[in-house]
Formats: C-alpha cells, structure tokens, sequence
C-alpha cells in the first residue's frame, strides 16, 4: 500500500499542518513517511506545495514521481491545477474554491472551476464559507483536510487524533474548533461520493 | 529509544546535541536555517549550556566554531552555500591548522535555486580543502554522520564537511536517535603553535594534511559504511550515484524490478577501489549526483569523451538543477506516465511582499524621489526588499551578493553616476554591508544608502539581527556625518516627508544614510499572538521575537 500525496497552496496558507496531521497519523498507524517542505523565498505568498508519501514498507524518493501520486489536496484553486501533471490516472483532485488573488494577472475564477470540473475524479469544495458556517474562518485547512480524508489510506479515527494531538497544544477550544472543521469537510466530501 | 519524525536539518541539530556538541554557530540561511532554530527551541540547549546564538556573518561564525573546537570541545557551523563563500577563508585554513576538539561544517546547498543567487556544490570546497566530505541521502544518516563526523574530525584533527541540500534539509522521516554522550572538556591542544600559520608551520601541517589523505580515502572506502558497493545481475549499465541521488535511483530500481550493480556515494574522498570495480564490472556507468558533475568529472578524466561514462555532462540527465525520480527514469531509458498538462489559465505566483510590509511604502517613496534622475542607479543586495525588482515596482538594479548593493554603489559613484543608490537590509548591512560603507567614508564617495530596517532577518522566517538597535551608531561609528544620517517611518501617511528627506540626500554629495525603520509585519502578528496567549511578560519562550 502506497499514498503519495501533493498538498498545495499559497505560502501562508497553512498547508504544513495538514502535512503534520496526516503525517502523523501516519506514523501512529504504524506507516513510513517522507515529508518534503518548502521553506523559504516561496512563502513570501509564492506558490508552495508539500510531497506526503506513506507507505507499509520503506520510501526511497522524498520526491513523488510524475503521474503518482493518489490525491492533489489544495487550499487554492488555481494551485490545484499546477500539480496535475503528478495526478495518476484514478487520482482525485480536492480543492477548495476561494481564490487568493495576489497577483494581478489571476484568471477568472470560472474559468479555473471549468478545468478542474473537467477533470474524471474531483470534490470542490468552498471550504472558506464552511469554515465561517462553524464559527472558526481561519480553520479552511482542517476543513479541506477533512474532505480528503475519504482518499487517505489511514482510518479516519487516527487522522481526528492526530488533529486533536496537533492543535490541543494551542488550548481546548482551538483543538475543538478544527475538530469541528476536519468533521464538516469529511461529511461534505463523503456525501458526494 | 523512540524514533523522531525530523527534517533533515533537525536531524543534524539533533544529532549535534546528542554527540555533546558543546556549540553551533551559523548565520541563517534557506535550506541550512533550521538546523540553528532547532537547537534554539531545544529546551535541552539552554539546560546543558550549549551554545547557540546567530552570528554576524557565515565568516564569524566559522572563527567563532574554529575557536571552540580550539578549546577541545566539539563545535558545528551552518550556513547555506553561498554562505561558505564568505566563510571560505577560514575554511581553507582550518584545514591546514587542523583542529582540536571535533569540528563540522555543515553547509547546505540550494539545486535549483529555489532561494538562492546561484546552485554552486560545496563538495568542490571540500576537495578544494582537501577534508572529508560525508553527504547523507536520508534523514538517519543525516543524523549518523554527525556522530561520526565527530569522531572522524577528532581521530585525524581535521574539519569535516557534511553536504545537505535542500531536499534533504526540508523533507521529514523518521530518524531512531542514539544515547546522548557528555560533551568534552576544555584540553587545549597540545601544540601551542598547531594553529599559528606563519609560513613555516603551515607548510608544516599542509604536509600533514597531505599526509592524511590516503587515511581518509581508506576511511571512505572500508572503515565507514556510508559507501556502499552493491552487486547485481545485469552489468549491460552500472550507477553510481551520490547523496540523496541515490534515493532516486533506488526508487526507480525497485518500481521497475531492476538488478543492476549499484555504487552509493555518501563518503569523499572517492572510494577508489569500489570505483574502480564497478567501472571494469559494466559496460558502462551512469553517474547520478545532485549538484554539479563532481564525480562524473574525476572519473570521465581528460579528454572528457568517454564512452563507458555518463550523466549530467552528455545530457543523460540534465545539466542544471534539482534531480528528481523523473530525471533518473529517464535516464534509465523508462517512460514517465505524467498526469494531465497544466491548464493554460494556471499564472505563475511568485513570491511578494507581505500586506502591510514596511519595504512598500519605502519603494514608494524612493521610486518617487528617483523619478527626477531616472532608472538604473539603485544597486541592492539580498532579503526581502530584493522583491522590490519585481513589478510594479522595478524599483532596483542588482542583487549579487550580501554587501554588494554599498560597494557597488560605491563603485559607480567613484565612476561619476551621481546620484548612486543602495537598498540593504539591516541584516545583511551588519552581515557584509558595514565594511563596504566604511570604504565609501574614507573615499567620500558620494553614495545614499538606504537601510531597510525591518528590526529582523525577514527572508529567512525573522531570526534576530544583529543590527537591532545599533544601526546609527555603526554609522557614526564608522565616520557617516551624523547630520546626513536620517531616520525615516516608512508607511503611508509619512510618504511626502519621506520623499524629501530622499531627494534632499540624494542631492548630497557625500555619504548618507537614510534608515527606513518599520519592523516586519510577521513578526509583529507573531508578537501580538504571543502576548495574547502569554501576556505582555517578555520573559516568555520563543527567542524568535
Ligand atoms: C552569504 C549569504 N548568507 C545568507 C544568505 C541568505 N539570506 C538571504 S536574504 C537574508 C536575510 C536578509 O535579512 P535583511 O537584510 O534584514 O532583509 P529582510 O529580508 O529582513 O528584508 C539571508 C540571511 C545569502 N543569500 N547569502
């Protein structure tokens, strides 16, 4: 059993943490993992993305190769689309719609949803507007997390434990509150498939 | 003991701390900085007096490591690789006075330049300085070697290089620690002369050097484990492949069930014998490295036609940049089942100032007190006002090197261009800016510096500068007029004022400085954040402030 993953975003966007939850509840599953982080000039607001890969046996390549990889997570929508190139064949795309618009030559929003409707295996989901909706707008990560959850080879059980472990650090609330977030985007993925 | 999920970085400060480094020193640096910030945040630092605070400049920081090592305890430096650039000259000479306590540098390169000015490959520093190089390709043995470079530094009293690059220095696994050893004790050397290099004794310990450097190849080749020669079936194509290269290979070896004889470089010196075995064994060899073609080099020899060779030289791989799995398949003449292209409507994003940055509003009014002289005369240097090349501002003219924006300026001002400007940051002016100004006041070469003063060392996540707070001092202190050092705000509502003041120094001709002190935005949010949680005590955690 092989997961290899491209989580992706803007620098800023807090696509680690989702690195560090499935990382490790990865490793609380018994799995190997390799990690690859950009650090660095691109998280000045730059394109930056994240290579998870979990496996039952050991992991050569920090690196996924071209056309491997199970699942593109995206905080962004336009940055969904960068990575399809690694995309295989029966992978999923899970993106989440609102667009960070720092630059000045960002396409038009539909034209970027028309693309990744084309594609076999989507989930879109407004990840923002939900993250609202729970009273928590800064944990989009969790919810775009728990959208891909249906897609990750690890039981959800340790994926919500690792979230908790992750967050508990910054009090109670907080690790409720991405709780709540991780839940809402699993249900709103899962009853689309 | 428990296995630790580290980046390759953290792997190494960890590793550091638990073979009783007694000290780090580095000046930060993508990908090397968080091999520093690792052992800040450490709590065992501060519990067992291990030293570990940023320095000036790559070059301090190698002396300062050179010192201790001096005393008998064990010491690191860090830098990225353009930071032993700066270094180097310590660096050459500590491999000729040897050292006493164990000594490692760590440096680590940027393939690709994916924060970096150029992609040089500090393995060529350490054949230049005739010290072994060790070049880990997963996270454990980033951690492993340090134990051993320590004890391999110590055994022949010579520095050892350990080679990361940014794949490995920010990419996690799992790494399994050993038991942690006590540091040493002072014992100063037992020459007191080993590290006067007058010209006599240095010839003496470059004979030394010389000397060891069969030991060290033996070293590489049976002693340490870290090179390994593995057999296999199909000899038609051999690989030798170094440092994180490897992993590549391996991964592309296994997918596709191949059994070909395999060569694993982590070790320099070569290992000439397993080279040599592999070479005769098959028909021919793929050299894969990542970085600049090192080995492929030694081994195509002169004339550099060689028919039994290949790699990044005739375009088996390609010749710049960052390997990767894809890069090697191709190589080994297998196809690549690449996902969909990316969409015409995908933009590139570049990196940008953050909202609410101080270096905006300071490009704002230098770009409008320039107007009048027109473009091409604003020289610059490295951090995140380098961005202020990029539209809409295309507010500078270079970026060379840390310091190069004042000694450049300079340079054109001593030609005649008048008014000739540098934007610097307060980082990089106390790194290699200082010393060029003080050129410049005892040429009076009529220069305007511009001192982005953000109060950090932004691009690199906000260490602390050493410039804090000292920044008009330094200038008085080196002979600026302290009339024409002025102190602008850099924000909005001072944009007019601010515009003056630069047109009335740009109008000077002498030295000013003109120092646009805001601090950086996310160090501020972080500082807000920090004091909500803890209150305003500034006793609290985190030294990053
Ligand atoms: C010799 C060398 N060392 C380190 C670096 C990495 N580096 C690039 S920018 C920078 C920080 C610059 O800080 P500062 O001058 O204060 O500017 P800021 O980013 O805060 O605007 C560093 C450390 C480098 N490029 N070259």
């Amino acid at each position: 059993m092989k997961t290899d993953i491209v989580i992706a975003g803007v620098g800023g966007q807090g696509i680690l943490s989702i690195a560090a939850c499935i990382g490790m509840a990865a490793i609380e599953s018994g799995l190997h993992m390799k990690q690859s982080e950009v650090h660095g000039m691109s998280q000045r607001g730059g394109a930056v993305q994240s290579n998870l890969r979990i496996s039952d046996r050991e992991i050569a390549s920090d690196l996924i190769p071209l056309g491997k990889a199970k699942l593109v997570l995206s905080v962004e929508p336009m940055e969904s689309l960068r990575y399809l190139p690694w995309l295989s064949e029966n992978g999923w795309l899970v993106t989440n719609t609102t667009p960070v618009k720092n630059i000045t030559n960002y396409p038009d929003t539909e034209e970027i949803i028309t693309e990744i409707r084309s594609l076999k295996n989507h989930i879109i989901v407004d990840a923002d507007k939900l993250a609202r909706e729970i009273g928590s707008p800064r944990s989009s990560n969790m919810v775009m997390l728990g959208a891909a959850t249906p897609f990750i080879n690890i039981g959800y059980d340790e994926i919500e434990k690792a979230v908790k472990r992750l967050f508990s650090k910054k009090g109670d609330n907080i690790a409720d509150l991405n709780l709540k977030a991780l839940r809402s985007g699993r249900s709103s993925s899962s009853s689309r498939l | 003991m428990e296995k630790l999920m580290l980046l390759g970085d953290e792997a190494v400060a960890k590793a550091g701390m638990d073979a009783g480094m007694s000290g780090i020193y580095a000046y930060p640096g993508t990908p090397s900085t968080e091999i520093m910030e690792y052992v800040q945040n450490s709590e065992r630092a501060s519990a067992e007096g291990i030293f570990c605070q940023w320095s000036a400049n790559e070059k301090t920081a190698m002396e300062a490591a050179l010192g201790m090592s001096y005393t008998g305890k064990r010491a690191m430096v860090c830098m990225k690789h353009v930071g032993l650039n700066v270094a180097a000259d310590p660096f050459m000479n500590s491999a000729i006075t040897g050292v006493n306590g164990g000594f490692l540098v760590i440096v680590a390169d940027d393939p690709s330049m994916h924060s970096s000015q150029n992609e040089q490959d500090s393995r060529y520093y350490g054949k230049f300085a005739m010290v072994p190089v060790l070049e880990p390709s997963n996270q454990q043995e980033s951690y492993d070697m340090v134990f051993y470079g320590f004890e391999l530094s110590e055994k022949y009293r010579i520095p050892v290089m350990v080679r990361l690059t940014t794949r490995l220095s920010h990419s996690r696994s799992s790494v399994k620690p050993e038991a942690s050893r006590e540091q040493k004790k002072i014992l100063l050397p037992s020459d007191p002369r080993q590290f006067v290099l007058l010209p006599a004794i240095a010839r003496n310990r470059y004979k030394y050097l010389l000397s060891v450097q069969t030991d060290l190849e033996r070293e590489s080749e049976i002693s340490s484990s870290f090179n390994k020669l593995l057999d296999g079936k199909d000899k038609s194509v051999g690989f030798i492949a170094c440092g994180l290269a490897y992993n590549y290979l391996m991964e592309i070896m296994n997918d596709h069930e191949m059994d070909n004889p395999v060569l694993k470089i982590s070790q320099y010196p070569l290992p000439s014998e397993k080279i040599e075995i592999i070479t005769a064994n098959c028909n021919k060899v793929v050299v894969i490295e990542e970085g600049y073609p090192l080995v492929e080099e030694m081994l195509r020899g002169f004339p550099v036609v060689n028919e039994k060779i290949e790699g990044r030289l005739d375009g088996t791989l390609p010749r710049d940049g960052e390997l990767n799995p894809d890069h090697v398949a191709k190589a080994l003449g297998i196809a690549v089942n690449e996902g969909p292209p990316v969409p015409p409507v995908v933009k590139n994003r570049p990196p940008s100032f953050c909202a609410g940055c101080g270096h905006i509003d300071m490009f704002n009014a230098l770009i409008q007190a320039m107007e009048r002289y027109g473009p091409g005369r604003v020289f610059s240097d490295i951090g995140c006002y380098t961005l202020g090349a990029l539209p809409p501002y295309d507010a500078i003219n270079s970026c060379v090197d840390m310091g190069a924006s004042v000694t450049m300026a300079k340079g054109a001002a001593d030609a005649g261009l008048h008014p000739s400007v540098c934007v610097i940051g307060d980082s990089t002016f106390t790194h290699s800016g200082m010393t060029g100004l003080l050129d410049a006041v005892n040429d009076i070469s009529p220069i305007t510096v511009l001192i982005g003063d953000n109060c950090t060392t932004g691009m690199t996540g906000g260490q602390e500068s050493s410039a804090t707070g000292r920044l008009e001092d330094i200038c008085i202190g080196l002979g600026v007029v302290p009339d024409h050092i002025k102190l602008i705000n850099p924000l909005k509502k001072h944009h007019g004022e601010n515009v003056d003041t630069i047109i009335k120094e740009l109008e000077y001709k002498g030295v000013s400085v003109i120092i646009a002190r805001r601090e950086c935005i996310q160090v501020t949010m972080r500082r807000k954040k920090q004091e909500k949680t803890y209150g305003n005590n500034r006793n609290q955690p985190s030294r990053k402030i």
